[in-house]
């Protein structure tokens, strides 16, 4: 019986932090798209910086991160794919899972790692601080003031982020394909875009725009559920991490399964 | 001292009552940190709220800024009831009102100058060039003229604290609240801070609203204290009252005498079971 009751709390639990974050994001995406329109600007300069903090910055580390990823799913399928004398399908097989899968996720993971614990970091600083407090006693909303910002800079920057990784990990497996694969360049690129689809690249950059959602409605959520003292800090960046971690490979799962149901490929 | 007497629409508050407390309880989740506390803060005075650690003085002055909803009980600001108003009436209220938080709060990526203008860049629709004096002056009303472009971090605690008034000032509230603004300030930066807070109550016959467990300081800037003691209201009245007072548990705090020592392992044991059963 105790068992049971501990699998229906926890459900409980589960269900009331997933409404806590929908409310959040609901609030923000109040703040992004209808507030304006209501004399509540968004805080465009700052959406910006994010931007920069969120996007640019973590192009370096990404590129090669997923340069690697390119070339290792490249090394992995011509090791089943030699076995049929299939080489030449090495190409196929890395645009196709980086396009659908692995580029939009790897970039996910990556942008939890560097922003979404960012995110949880700053706004629980703030929150120990009682600048969150000072916030609202001046009647600013801390989700208009700080939240939208990262909504709208993430929203904007993870697809952009994705297409890159996918770029980068085409150009990785090209490196295994040119050497190994009897290609050229060229006819590894050419052979690359002709296996991708419009759909399979967009089915990836809408997952990339729900975890771009996901990350910031976690990271921001701890941040400010964040308790009294430095210690709470920490444990808040830690729970975004592994949260962010676990719902984006949870709405990847959601999402994969709605296109795989709904094409007919 | 004379009031200027204005005849406002107040339907529960007489014109002299700027805050009116009736039976205010608040709860963190099971636990009530104040039992019902009643009182008025008049206009244009200074009142302090005195009370030990955990007495509940600062989940109160939370309370009357907003920050916390009371589970029952009435809290009259400007003839509303915040206990019971919807958000954006209650942010109204928060644009004539003023804080200053303990550690300041000032926000860390922003300049002092920043900081300050942050009210009135999101609340007005003045020229940039008309809030760059307007932040000036507030500065200049604090003591911080030439640290406009100073980040926070650069600050000292008394510097941060002043800031953080000079922020609380811009809107030109009508009541002005201070959480602990000797905490953590040696006694000649603290003196100083209580000097500021002299002078606005001189300068701009503001309600100001202050917490603290500093008596000396409470001596100095209060026209009237409220002492708060495990949630309860234990006395209110002037300076003299309470230095008059002869309620013994006053007494104890205002001559700053040590709780008896809990002497005996059980009466440690039965004080925990009983902290347990509440």
């Amino acid at each position: 019986m105790q068992f049971v009751s501990q699998i229906g709390g926890s459900v409980t639990n589960g269900l009331a932090y997933v409404g806590s974050l929908a409310s959040l994001g609901g609030r923000a995406a109040y703040y992004t798209f209808v507030g304006p329109f209501q004399g509540k600007p968004v805080r465009v300069q700052r959406a910006i910086s994010q931007a920069m903090d969120v996007g640019v910055r973590a192009l370096p580390i990404l590129s090669l991160i997923t340069f690697f990823i390119g070339l290792i799913l490249a090394l992995q399928s011509a090791y089943e794919l030699r076995r049929f004398g299939a080489m030449n399908y090495v190409a196929t097989a890395v645009a196709i899972s980086m396009s659908r899968e692995l580029g939009p996720l790897i970039t996910a993971i990556v942008v939890i790692g560097r922003s979404g614990s960012a995110f949880a970091a700053e706004i629980g600083t703030m929150k120990v601080t009682e600048e969150i407090d000072a916030l609202e006693t001046m009647a600013i909303s801390p989700i208009r003031f700080l939240v939208t910002p990262k909504f709208l800079a993430m929203i904007v920057m993870l697809p952009c982020l994705t297409i890159w990784a996918n770029a980068m990990g085409i150009l990785g497996g090209s490196l295994f394909g040119v050497a190994q694969a009897d290609f050229t360049f060229t006819r590894y690129i050419r052979a690359s875009m002709d296996a991708l689809l419009l759909r399979d690249i967009m089915t990836g950059l809408v997952k990339s725009v729900m975890f771009g959602i996901t990350i910031t409605a976690v990271g921001c959520q701890e941040g400010l559920s964040t308790g009294a003292g430095a210690e709470q800090v920490g444990r808040s960046t830690t729970r975004a991490v592994v949260m962010s971690i676990f719902l984006v490979v949870l709405v990847d799962l959601v999402f994969t399964g709605l296109f795989f149901f709904v094409s007919d490929r | 001292m004379t009031l200027p007497v204005e005849l406002e629409n107040s339907d529960s508050l007489d014109s002299q009552t700027m805050i009116s407390l009736r039976d205010v309880r608040v709860s963190y989740g099971e636990v009530e940190i104040l039992h019902g506390v009643s009182f008025d803060v008049r206009r244009g005075e200074t009142l302090v709220i005195l009370g030990g650690s955990g007495s509940g003085k600062s989940t109160l002055l939370r309370t009357l800024v907003g920050l916390e909803k009371p589970s029952s009980g009435e809290i009259w600001i400007k003839g509303k009831n915040i206990a019971a108003i919807s958000d954006a009436e209650m942010d109204e209220i928060r644009k004539k009102i003023g804080m200053s938080f303990q550690g300041g709060a000032l926000f860390g990526s922003m300049t002092v100058g920043e900081n300050v203008a942050l009210p009135l860049r999101e609340h007005t629709k003045l020229e940039d060039s008309t809030i760059e004096i307007m932040l000036r002056l507030k500065l200049e009303q604090v003591g911080l003229e030439g640290f406009q472009y100073y980040m926070p971090s650069q600050l000292s605690g008394g510097m941060k604290k002043r800031a953080a008034v000079a922020r609380a000032l811009a809107m030109d509230p009508e009541i002005l609240f201070f959480d602990e603004p000797s905490a953590g300030l040696d006694p000649i930066i603290a003196a100083g801070i209580d000097q500021l807070i002299l002078e606005l109550k001189q300068a701009f016959r503001m309600t100001i609203i202050v917490v603290t467990h500093e008596l000396a300081s409470a001596y100095l800037i209060a026209d009237r204290m409220v002492l708060i003691d495990k949630g309860n209201l234990l006395a209110i009245g002037t300076t003299a009252d309470m230095r008059a007072s002869t309620q013994p548990r006053v007494r104890q705090f205002l001559d700053r005498v040590p709780e008896p020592e809990v002497a005996r392992e059980q009466d440690y044991l039965q004080m925990l079971t009983q902290d347990r059963r509440l």
